[in-house]
């Protein structure tokens, strides 16, 4: 099987973010796979090894990616193809998409999956734009996957429900938590990840100018999240408590 | 990595000067050792972390599986070769790996007493048949191993071991008899490195397995702290080991002894910067979020202070122990495959930095233990309550002064080592000695420019000086007698550690501006000035000390005078750099380099 993962290098997830004129502060922060991309990766392997093939993994960034992409290749994933889009102007989801799509034209994909969501931009967009632009199935936020004879048997969550999906090969699915727990990579995993091969192309190798694919939105602000204040315990007979949450409720929160 | 033309001396640091491309520093990380190191973090705070309760109510089943676990990624081969069931990977690799089961509290013991003291003498010292039928097992934790050298009546003085051998009638086994105590992972081993006299007379080291008859384990010690490790007394009551099990050669049980400790100080080192740092990060965030007077309290410059000055000598002990460790990385390099499958040259490889090893054994624990205090004095009297994570780092950082070989021991073996190197040629410490009362004579203080590093660097040359000073005075006034100057050897033991320090800190934060440029370096910068002007301070001091006990009358006030000219010079802004150093802690919550 020809299995596939797009993957993105973001912001630690426990990294505490700070914005200097409207940019997020990137010195001395440790970058990480996306989260979701990494249930992904999982699954790829797993079904690899279930169904044979190879895993390629393919991400859109700029060379620092390398690092994450070979944490990949030393959780188990055979190849890999970074597509370096420095020279996009105000990249966004849009832009993303649309070189992947130029990579995938010449390939044949029984699956590629993806995360749910990348946690820094948190769109959700990527996965389900690139199978309707390649004209595959796609199912996001999938909890788990059984595949027997070209057709895939899923199970996604559908804010907290389940939903069950019999649908056919090729097919693009995006991960949810809870579709496995990522293995580590183990030290022989990493040292044989430096020999394992990785693809560098740019937007020439795939025939993009780099103005089909400049972004399509426009970031107006960014700015932090007010800081938590100290909570508030009330007090008294339990009316006058709900009185005043409720009061609170209204005037203060302003949520009712 | 760093590579050299040549490996350098062990202790050469003293009388040369070394350029910034000589020296390792944690800059110098490969992409694979950055992987090395998540993957170890990961594991620590995602399985060990959440056990680690029980694991301190002795569920040591818990600690056993961990292992295993750990071992399955690979965590407990870095040091076996391939060939064995290893990675087989170089000592930087194995060092990132103890530094992130620091992260583990009490458990990091279990992992180091097995990969460290309980594994390395097989690697080193194994025949080939010990090593294949030992290491494998040990490399993926499905055996773990111990290290059984300390006596209830010998401890620093370990070559008086009582515990005796002697070879049965039928010539094929030892019968060992004797208590070993205090033995990390004694509760749940499978394979002691066991230390015996045989005949009563030569000291050799024994493979002994815990199945063997006549091998028990006394009860489990109640300790002040590392409760989560198992520490018991390991007793040989007519214990029958193969003669095949005899480690290394007969009568040369000190070559595997002192060489393996070399190691596990150093590794002990690499340890403690990893206990610092996690004590920095958790002092940091408590700081962010306690509030007295309506504001955290990272907000007060008096807890700004402290979190400089910890972080500050955790810079310097990381640069002085990676270093070191880069050092012994080349070393083991210039063996060839075959060279390193005899343990005589391995131990000579190590045994080149036995004072590197030493410096790094009781400067990384004194950090630690400086450290863990304020990080407690930070969280005041929550610091104080079990639940804090700092009321155990506290804790177990103590036994980090004792173990490996006390720091009063470590302080006598680097004059001692120096010495021995001096009398064998390999430092050239009398000639460099000999000429310098008099360019100190003729000496005038100079004046010292104001780019970066530059005083740092003219401080640096007269510590160097300082330490030829006192170190050639006391052993022209002692001669042989110095041994038994106890205080005045940790003297000069104090002053090598400052130079090692100061240098390191220097050639790291160099070597950091040259690749990234000074603004990307500042926090090295400012924690180089920092450590340094306080090293100083103390170098100084004990300079002073020392010299009032070596000379009186008019010999003293010349030797006074040319002190007070080395020591000149204009003392930095300490509050303010202290102030500036804390910023980016205080805004990441961590240490930051």
């Amino acid at each position: 099987m020809n299995i596939y993962v797009i993957m993105k290098r973001t912001f630690d997830t426990e990294e505490k973010i700070q914005i200097d004129s409207g940019e997020i502060v990137e010195d001395g922060a440790e970058f990480i796979i996306n989260p979701y991309d990494e249930y992904a990766i999982e699954e790829a392997i797993q079904l690899r090894d279930e169904h044979g093939g190879e895993v390629t993994l393919v991400s859109v960034g700029d060379e620092e990616a390398e690092k994450q992409i070979r944490t990949g290749l030393a959780m188990g994933a055979d190849k890999a193809v970074l597509i370096e889009d420095e020279d996009v102007e105000n990249g966004d989801q849009f832009s993303t998409e649309a070189i992947l799509a130029a990579y995938f034209k010449d390939q044949e994909a029984d699956i590629i999956l993806g995360g749910n969501i990348a946690v820094d931009g948190g769109s959700g967009q990527v996965g389900p734009r690139l199978a309707e632009n390649l004209g595959i199935n796609h199912v996001t936020s999938i909890v788990n996957i059984e595949i027997e004879d070209g057709k895939a048997k899923i199970e996604r969550d559908v804010e907290g429900d389940q939903e069950f999906i019999e649908i056919s090969l090729p097919l693009l699915v995006t991960a949810q938590q809870g579709l496995n727990e990522p293995r580590y990579p183990s030290l022989p995993g990493i040292m044989k990840a430096k020999k394992k091969p990785l693809e560098t192309l740019d937007l020439d190798d795939l025939d993009l100018d780099e103005d089909e694919v400049e972004g399509k939105t426009n970031t107006v602000e960014r700015y932090l999240p007010p800081e938590k204040e100290a909570g508030k315990i009330l007090e008294g007979e339990i009316d006058d408590q709900v009185n005043e949450l409720v009061s609170l409720l209204k005037n203060e929160a302003k949520v009712i | 990595m760093a590579t050299t033309d040549k490996t350098l001396k062990g202790g050469s640091f003293l009388l040369d000067s070394t350029s910034s491309d000589q020296v390792f520093t944690p800059e110098d990380l490969s992409d694979e050792h950055v992987m090395i190191a998540k993957t170890t973090e990961d594991f620590v705070k995602e399985k060990v972390v959440p056990e680690l309760e029980q694991i301190e109510q002795h569920e040591f089943d818990r600690s056993v599986r961990l292992l295993k676990e750990a071992g399955e990624l690979g965590l407990l081969g870095a040091d076996v070769p391939e060939q064995y069931g290893g990675i087989g990977l170089d000592k930087i690799s194995s060092s990132l790996i103890t530094e992130k089961f620091a992260l583990a509290g009490s458990f990091s013991l279990s992992h180091g007493a097995h990969v460290g003291i309980g594994s390395l003498p097989i690697v080193f010292f194994g025949s080939e048949e010990q090593k294949q039928k030992y290491l494998p097992e040990l490399a993926t934790g499905e055996k773990i191993a111990a290290y059984a050298l300390t006596e209830p009546s010998s401890g620093s003085d370990a070559l008086s071991a009582k515990t005796t051998a002697k070879l049965n009638d039928a010539g094929t086994h030892y019968v060992l008899n004797g208590e070993k105590q205090w033995i990390t992972n004694a509760g749940f081993a499978d394979v002691f490195v066991v230390y015996a006299k045989i005949d009563g007379e030569h000291f050799s080291a024994f493979i002994v397995e815990g199945a063997y008859e006549g091998v028990s384990t006394g009860p489990e010690e109640k300790k002040m702290g590392i409760k989560g490790s198992s520490t018991r007394t390991l007793i040989l009551e007519d214990a029958l080991v193969p003669k095949e099990n005899v480690l290394g050669e007969i009568g040369k049980g000190h070559v595997i002894a002192f060489n393996i400790l070399n190691i596990g100080r150093y590794k002990l080192g690499v340890g403690c910067v990893g206990g610092a740092k996690r004590a920095i990060e958790v002092s940091a965030k408590y700081a962010n979020e306690r509030k007295q007077f309506k504001l955290p309290i990272s907000k007060f410059t008096l807890i700004q202070k402290k979190l400089a000055e910890m972080a500050a000598k955790t810079y310097a002990a990381e640069s002085t122990i990676y270093r070191t460790g880069g050092l012994i990385d080349e070393a083991f390099n210039s063996l060839s495959e075959e060279e390193q499958k005899e343990g005589a040259n391995v131990g000579k490889a190590i045994g080149e930095y036995a004072i590197e090893c030493s410096l790094n054994k009781f400067f990384g624990s004194e950090v630690l233990d400086f450290v863990v205090d304020e990080a407690v004095q930070i969280h005041g009297g929550y610091g104080f309550m079990a639940e804090y994570e700092v009321e155990s780092m506290y804790r177990n950082s103590r036994i980090n002064r004792i173990f490996e070989g006390t720091n009063e021991i470590n302080r006598m073996l680097v004059p001692a080592t120096i010495m021995r190197k001096a009398m064998k040629g390999e430092l050239p410490l009398l000639e460099k000695a000999g000429g310098l009362q008099e360019e100190l004579m003729m000496m005038m203080p100079e004046e010292v420019g104001d780019e970066p590093l530059e005083q740092e660097r003219y401080l640096l040359e007269n510590a160097k000086k300082i330490f030829l000073m006192i170190a050639g005075t006391a052993a022209q006034k002692y001669g042989e007698k110095l041994q038994k100057e106890q205080e005045m050897l940790a003297n000069v033991a104090d002053l090598v550690n400052e130079v090692f320090n100061i240098e390191s800190c220097i050639l790291r934060t160099e070597k950091a501006i040259n690749k990234d440029g000074l603004e990307k370096a500042n926090q090295k910068l400012l924690m180089t000035e920092v450590y340094t002007q306080e090293a100083f301070n103390r170098i100084e001091a004990i300079a002073k000390e020392s010299l009032v006990a070596l000379d009186d009358g008019d010999s003293l006030r010349t030797m006074l005078s040319i002190l007070k000219k080395l020591t000149r010079h204009t003392p930095i802004n300490m509050i303010a750099k202290k102030r500036e150093l804390a910023v980016s802690i205080i805004e990441q919550e961590k240490y930051v380099v």
